[in-house]
Formats: structure tokens, C-alpha cells, sequence
């Protein structure tokens, strides 16, 4: 079994805010492998980004953490102090952000935003700091990185921009990297170049990666697992394959269906908003959402059922005692393919 | 970069042509004579001293005579002042009002940047309220009522400075203090709204996740970043206050030229209103140009391009 690197049990994160406290993270549990690549998707506003902002000690003023703990080398992260974090921060958990056009600072050399961590770490001088910079960015992939490094931000691409965004943020090599929707913001034939690049790291630099986004189509090529975020809680977990072509839960049904495939003719929406998290609804946050949804459903909670060792769900149909529902056609082509995949395993093996 | 310069430099010396035109001839305008004790002159000496000082010949030629001197460095006699020529009454009463000037905007921008990035770090906590409470009151105390509380408390009861008067660095500390709180005050509130905005940036949150500490977040990405609109300010500001400052001269009784410039309008002394006016608009031509450098500087995405467009 993979060393587990990050364990995140039971987080709960509350908003105050004027009209209330709202409930962003409720009772989120996952773990992340040495090497591997956990994607957590969900749409906007599900609680994405407020988790993993947990994990840096970012977060926002207002934000407190109500419960959990949060694992790394065998401490709690919550736990630390502002002066502990800023030691882990950029050294051995570094983070990747959404917008490139933003994210660097406009008035600094590229070679010193790079160099910074270095400097803060290793407590490296600037000269050794720059020499690294540069080789970071060779690794990125900056064409003519000498001169490149003494140039600012805003004579760099959206997709260089993100490029050295990366190299900021693998600079000290770190344990575990927090791409929160890297891509998004990016041209579709920049997405591609990203995602390909973040892989190639991750093999050359040996990190774990947690990858934030909405984007399924991109989760596909890039995590080992994924997590499926939704009102703040985690409603599916299992492997990348399982959750693709063996989804459980109306809402993964929803995201799946709402993605276009090469067969499909009309994109599926789904229907509704979220639930307001000041006042979280009662029983699964999807039913009101859900044609799926039961009377249980709006009454009590769903735990977790499993599925199998690395893929669980929490939705009541899955209970013994659930009447059984036909899935979307889309996702029943998918599970037909699963069923095919794991045939096929099992014949091999 | 050569041939922008040259460019701005030809505006400039337009814009002083302008500004030496439009005030000579609104000069001409004010009702009055530079004599003072008119009513008992016989309307000869009031020709022979029209024709002394000139003011007899028709405003066109007055005013080509005028510029023909001034290219040549000569800004006319002062009426007032046993007859010293302006550019030495300019020259002997600048340094000390120059002085003054750059001490107070020095004092008053680096504490300002002070209180408002502490401020800013600390918005809306009672640090914030306090800074915001103290720019208002720098703000709108006018300057005479704290030089003279300054003259009184510190000079007076506790001695620590001289009261008034013009002689070594301990004279100009009170006048100092009280012509740099108005910049002072005016730093604070631009920096405050500057860096909160600029705290509120991906890049400061980047800067957050590389594992910077607080100061050197804002000391290092915060601050160059919340400069730019409070360069705009500095400059026009320093040059109004080192032209001179009629009241705080006036309360500290320091030789200074912004009491001349007065005293010269009240007095109709053209040859004085001209020079301190032509000074007062080189200066801020100057720092015009001088600011837009800075900008550079300090922004690189507003670097002047090297090729001259």
C-alpha cells in the first residue's frame, strides 16, 4: 500500500458572516497517496477551494475551522501556528492558482518571484536563488530563459504566465502540490500544454498532487482518484475509472451527463441550484435537485455505502432496502463499459 | 527614449511660455498701482516713476520686454525692497524656504506610508480606525493652529526646540512637523487605500502560499504596488511647499519666499509676482517630467519605450 502522505478527517469550516454562519466544509474526510493525484471536483461554490485553502492556512479572516484535523508527517496542520505554516508553505506544500494574468506580482522580476521561496527556504543567497530560477524555468519550459528571467510579468503569455507560476510553486520540490483550477483560465490548446507539463513534473519531481476543478474532461487524463465535492461535502469517492464509468451517486450522474461525449447529441443540465449553506438542508443536499431523490432523502442524511475497496458513496440507493432506478442512458453506456473493463481484467489476471 | 525627451522638453518650455503670457497680462488686470502712498504723489512723480520702472510704455511692449529679459535670466527689479532685482530676492529667500519644503513632504510621506500600510494590515480592526481618525485630523487642522499649539507645548513649556526664527536644524524641526502633517495625512489615506486593495490581490495570496512572512509580503510585493497612485501626488505637492509657505514662514518668522509672493500681489510688485509664478511652474513642469520617470520605475508596465514613440 502507498504511504499515505496527507490525512484529512472530519474538516469542518464555518463562514461568519452577517447574515450568519455559513457551513462551507461539512464533515470532508479523504486522504492523499505519496505520488498519486487526487482530483476533487464539484462545481462552483461546492467547498473546492475552501478545503484546500485549509490545507495551506489560507484562509480567509472570516473562516474558522469548527473541526477535524488535518495530518501531515504525523501533526496537525490545523493546529499550527501562522510562523509554523509559513515554514511549510512554498517549501513542502506549494499551490498552483486559478488566473495567471493575477497571480504574479506585476512590479517584480519573474527570475526574484521565483527566487523567493529559495531565498525564504534553503536560505539561499540571490545569486544561487537566480541560478536555480533558471533552471527551473528551463524545466517549465521558458524559451530563452536567460533573458526571459529578467523580464516581468507582463511581457510573458496567459499560458508562459502559468508556466511560471508552476515553477514558483515546484521550485522548493515539495511534497504535495495544490493545483486549484490551473487551467481554467487558459485558451483550450494552452489547457492541454499545462496538463501535460504538470504530468511530466509530478514524474520528474516526485510530488502528490491534489487538482481542484469543475472540469471532468480534464480530471480524466490527470487524477488516480477523484473525490466529488457537493454543498460542502465529499458525495463519492472511488478511483478514476469507477467514478467515470461506475458512478453511484445522481449527482456524479448529473456532472457525467452534463459532459459532452462523442456520441452525445443534447447536453444535460442540471436542474436547480445549490443549497444555501447557511441553512444546509437536512438529509442528502442533492435531493431537492435529484429525480432520483427518496422521502429518506430529505430526511436523513446518507452515510457512505461502499462500492468496493477504493470507491464509496453516499446515497441512499445504494441501501439494501433502496427500490432500484434506472440511471441516465449515458450512464448506463458507462457502466456497461465497466462491467467490460473488469471482465476483461478478471480474464487476464 | 532621447527623442520622447526632447518632445517633452519642447512642452515644457511652451507650457512656461504660456503660463508667463496668460499671468503677465491677468497681472495687468488687477486694479491698483504698486505705489503705495499714491494719494500724496503729484502726477509727475507718478510719471517719472512710471517711466522709471517702465510702466508707461503700452502692455504689448512691457510684456515683449519682459520675455526678452527673462531669456536672458532677468526677471526685473522688485518694486518693493529697495529695488533688488527679483532673481536675487528669489534666490536669497529659496533656500530656505526650499528647505523647509523638502523636509516636510520627506517626514510627511515616509510616516504616512507608515500609518497607512499599518493601517492597511490591519484593516478594520480598531489600528485602522485610529490611523483613519488621526489623517482626518492631520487633514483638517489647518497647519498655523498646530504650528502654534507645536510653539507653545514643545518650544515653549518643554524647550526642546526653538520657538522661531531661521538658524541651524533644530529651527526648522517645528516648522517642519507642522507643514508635513497636511502630506502626512494625505500619504496615509492614499497608501492605505492603495495596499488594501493590493493586499486583496492573487499575487499577495501567492506570495502568501510561497511562505513569506507578513512584513516581507508587504514590504516586498504590498508597497511598490500601492506607490503609484500616491506618486502622482507627491510631486505637484513637494513643489507647492517648497515655493514657500506664507503662514507657517509667517508663524516661525523664517526668511522664506512665500511671504514675498504675498506681500508682492497685495503690493501690485509684477516684477515679484512674475519670478515666483515662473518659478513655481518650472518646478512643477519639471517634476511632471520627473514623475512620469518614476513611474516607470516603479511600474515597468508603464516604462517609457526605448524607441522614442
Amino acid at each position: 500500500m502507498a504511504e499515505r502522505i496527507l490525512d484529512v478527517k472530519n474538516l469542518e469550516i464555518n463562514f461568519h458572516t452577517y447574515a450568519g454562519d455559513v457551513k462551507a466544509i461539512r464533515d470532508v474526510s479523504f486522504h492523499l497517496d505519496k505520488g498519486e493525484t487526487l482530483a476533487i471536483v464539484g462545481e462552483s461554490g461546492s467547498g473546492k477551494s475552501v478545503t484546500t485553502k485549509s490545507l495551506m492556512g489560507l484562509l480567509a479572516n472570516n473562516a474558522e475551522v469548527v473541526g477535524g484535523s488535518v495530518m501531515y508527517h504525523g501533526q496537525d496542520i490545523l493546529k499550527k501556528s501562522e510562523k509554523e505554516m509559513q515554514n511549510i508553505r512554498g517549501k513542502d506544500i506549494a499551490m498552483i492558482f486559478q488566473d495567471p494574468m493575477t497571480s504574479l506580482d506585476p512590479t517584480m522580476k519573474i527570475g526574484q518571484q521565483i527566487a523567493e521561496p529559495l531565498m525564504k527556504h534553503k536560505k539561499m543567497e540571490k545569486k544561487k536563488a537566480w541560478a536555480q530560477a533558471l533552471d527551473i524555468l528551463k524545466l517549465v519550459g521558458i524559451v530563452d530563459p536567460e533573458k526571459r528571467i529578467n523580464e516581468y510579468p507582463h511581457q510573458f503569455s496567459g499560458g508562459m504566465r502559468q508556466r511560471i507560476v508552476i515553477a514558483i510553486a515546484l521550485v522548493c520540490y515539495p511534497e504535495i502540490l495544490i493545483a486549484d483550477e490551473p487551467t481554467t483560465a487558459l485558451d483550450v490548446t494552452i489547457q492541454a500544454q499545462i496538463l501535460d507539463l504538470m504530468k511530466e513534473l509530478q514524474s520528474k519531481i516526485e510530488t502528490s498532487i491534489i487538482f481542484i476543478t469543475h472540469d471532468l474532461g480534464v480530471v480524466a487524463g490527470m487524477a488516480n482518484r477523484v473525490a466529488v465535492m457537493y454543498a460542502g461535502k465529499i458525495v463519492e469517492y472511488g478511483t478514476v475509472d469507477e467514478i467515470f464509468y461506475n458512478p453511484q451517486h445522481p449527482y456524479t450522474w448529473g456532472l457525467l451527463n452534463s459532459m459532452p461525449t462523442l456520441s452525445s447529441t443534447l447536453l444535460e443540465a442540471i436542474p436547480g441550484t445549490p443549497p444555501d449553506l447557511l441553512d444546509p438542508p437536512k438529509g442528502d443536499a442533492f435531493a431537492a435537485r435529484s429525480t432520483y431523490a427518496m422521502k429518506i432523502d430529505v430526511e436523513q442524511e446518507p452515510p457512505f455505502f461502499k462500492v468496493s475497496d477504493t470507491h464509496y458513496a453516499a446515497t441512499w440507493l445504494l441501501h439494501p432496502d433502496a427500490p432500484k432506478v434506472t440511471p441516465p442512458t449515458e450512464i448506463i453506456r458507462r457502466q456497461k463499459l465497466f462491467a467490460e473493463m473488469s471482465v476483461n481484467k478478471s480474464v487476464k489476471a | 527614449m532621447r527623442k520622447y525627451l526632447l518632445k517633452r522638453v519642447f512642452y515644457m518650455v511652451l507650457t512656461l511660455f504660456l503660463v508667463a503670457t496668460i499671468t503677465f497680462f491677468l497681472m495687468k488686470l488687477m486694479p491698483g498701482t504698486p505705489y503705495s502712498n499714491q494719494e500724496k504723489m503729484t502726477p509727475q512723480q507718478i510719471q517719472i516713476m512710471n517711466e522709471q520702472y517702465g510702466l508707461n510704455k503700452p502692455i504689448w511692449l512691457q510684456y515683449l520686454i519682459y520675455l526678452g529679459g527673462m531669456l536672458h535670466g532677468d526677471l526685473g527689479t522688485s518694486f518693493q525692497y529697495s529695488n533688488q532685482p527679483v532673481s536675487y530676492l528669489i534666490s536669497s529667500r529659496i533656500g530656505a524656504s526650499a528647505q523647509l519644503g523638502l523636509q516636510a513632504m520627506i517626514f510627511g510621506v515616509v510616516i504616512g506610508i507608515i500609518i497607512g500600510s499599518f493601517a492597511a494590515i490591519n484593516r478594520n480592526t480598531w489600528i485602522d480606525t485610529l490611523c483613519t481618525i488621526l489623517s482626518i485630523i492631520g487633514k483638517s487642522v489647518p497647519n498655523f493652529v498646530l504650528a502654534v499649539l507645536l510653539q507653545f507645548y514643545i518650544a515653549l513649556k518643554l524647550g526642546w526646540f526653538p520657538i522661531a526664527d531661521w538658524g541651524g536644524f533644530s529651527y526648522t524641526v517645528l516648522p517642519t512637523i507642522a507643514l508635513g502633517v497636511g502630506p502626512l495625512a494625505e500619504t496615509a489615506r492614499f497608501i492605505r487605500t492603495g495596499m488594501v486593495d493590493v493586499l486583496n490581490s492573487d499575487y499577495i495570496e501567492l506570495a502568501r502560499a510561497k511562505g513569506l512572512t507578513k512584513f516581507g509580503i508587504v514590504y516586498h510585493h504590498a508597497l511598490r504596488n500601492s506607490l503609484i497612485p500616491l506618486v502622482t501626488l507627491i510631486g505637484p505637492y513637494t513643489v507647492a511647499l517648497m515655493t514657500g509657505s506664507m503662514v507657517i514662514e509667517n508663524i516661525f518668522s523664517i526668511p522664506g519666499i512665500g511671504e514675498q509672493f504675498v506681500k508682492s500681489i497685495t503690493t501690485n510688485d509684477y516684477p515679484t509676482i512674475m519670478g515666483v509664478t515662473m518659478l513655481f511652474s518650472a518646478g512643477l513642469v519639471v517634476v511632471i517630467l520627473l514623475t512620469d520617470i518614476v513611474y516607470g520605475i516603479i511600474d515597468p508596465r508603464i516604462r517609457l519605450s526605448g524607441n522614442g514613440d
